[in-house]
């Protein structure tokens, strides 16, 4: 069965997910095979995934570490773990 | 990973005991992560890292109810979202985010391109680009921002995103497939600019 670029677009993810049933899969992927304009949706979603994923998308400020251990300490040194209800 | 050689539950059980400075350790691998989740949902350096102290804070002051079925990776991305959401309630009382499921109507198609390159990784030691993909996931809608931050940021599994975020497994699915159409949308003719076709300035 031949299908459209837009119902390959719903499946889009599940392709990357590798969750498609194999029938699925196997009509996404013929369609991929002779459709530039979906590869190049696939390619580049499958890129943005990559590059959001990437730890220097989302840094941690300067001298987070330090603060946050700061905190910690305090609250460390004032109670046990289990003190609290 | 270093986190899949250390022995969190060893680690929890002698914090609980009594040696509590081992805390410090426990949390070091995944105070990215927590920082990372919480500024993705408020947008903003000075409450994410507030939340992301209280996330941890909580944390330590609820370890003994940390039970050992799920990663405590995963239990420390469940604080950070009941924090980061009840944040969001407070702070957007007046201008409120729905956290209902937006209009079904606006359907997204993806960005039709042709000729796309692989944008190398490298482009992101480029401040424009990393601000890029920050302001193209911070801007997705809350519900779908929160799936795609778990699953395709945090790498958890559909079931963990599931659990954490009380919804169904297909929602989890339905919503990230949704969430990533969005950012191809988006980001996809956006970064396809950033790519130099040439490396033409190697030459000066």
């Amino acid at each position: 069965m031949v299908i459209e670029c837009k119902h390959v677009w719903a499946h889009i993810s599940g392709y990357l997910d590798q969750t498609l049933p194999p029938e699925v899969l196997e009509q996404v992927q013929k369609h991929l095979e002779h459709c530039e304009i979906c590869s190049a949706i696939l390619d580049s979603t499958r890129n943005i995934l990559i590059l959001t994923a990437d730890e220097r998308v989302f840094e941690l400020p300067l001298g987070f570490s330090e603060r946050l251990h700061a905190r910690l300490e305090e609250e460390i040194k004032g109670l046990e773990p289990d003190g609290i209800g | 990973m270093a986190t899949e050689l250390r022995d969190e539950s060893r680690m929890i059980a002698s914090i609980l005991a009594g040696e509590t400075q081992l805390f410090h350790e426990l949390i070091r691998p995944y105070e990215r992560r927590v920082y990372a989740m919480a500024l993705s949902f408020l947008r903003n350096d000075a409450d994410a890292e507030d939340v992301a102290q209280e996330a941890f804070l909580k944390a330590f002051r609820n370890l003994a109810s940390f039970r050992g079925d799920a990663k405590f990776g995963t239990w420390l991305v469940s604080i950070t979202l009941n924090e980061a959401r009840s944040r969001i309630r407070r702070r957007d009382a007046v201008k409120m985010e729905s956290l209902d499921e937006p209009d079904e109507e606006g359907k997204t198609s993806p960005a039709l391109l042709r000729d796309w390159k692989e944008i190398p990784s490298e482009a992101l030691e480029r401040k424009e680009v990393r601000s890029l993909l920050h302001k193209a996931i911070t801007s997705l809608p809350l519900i779908y921002r929160e799936v795609f931050q778990l699953r395709d940021i945090e790498q958890l599994s559909v079931q963990e995103a599931a659990q954490a975020l009380g919804i169904t497994v297909s929602s989890v699915k339905v919503r990230l497939h949704r969430a990533r159409m969005m950012l191809q949308k988006n980001l996809a003719p956006q970064l396809k600019q950033v790519a130099p076709k040439r490396r033409w300035w190697a030459w000066s």
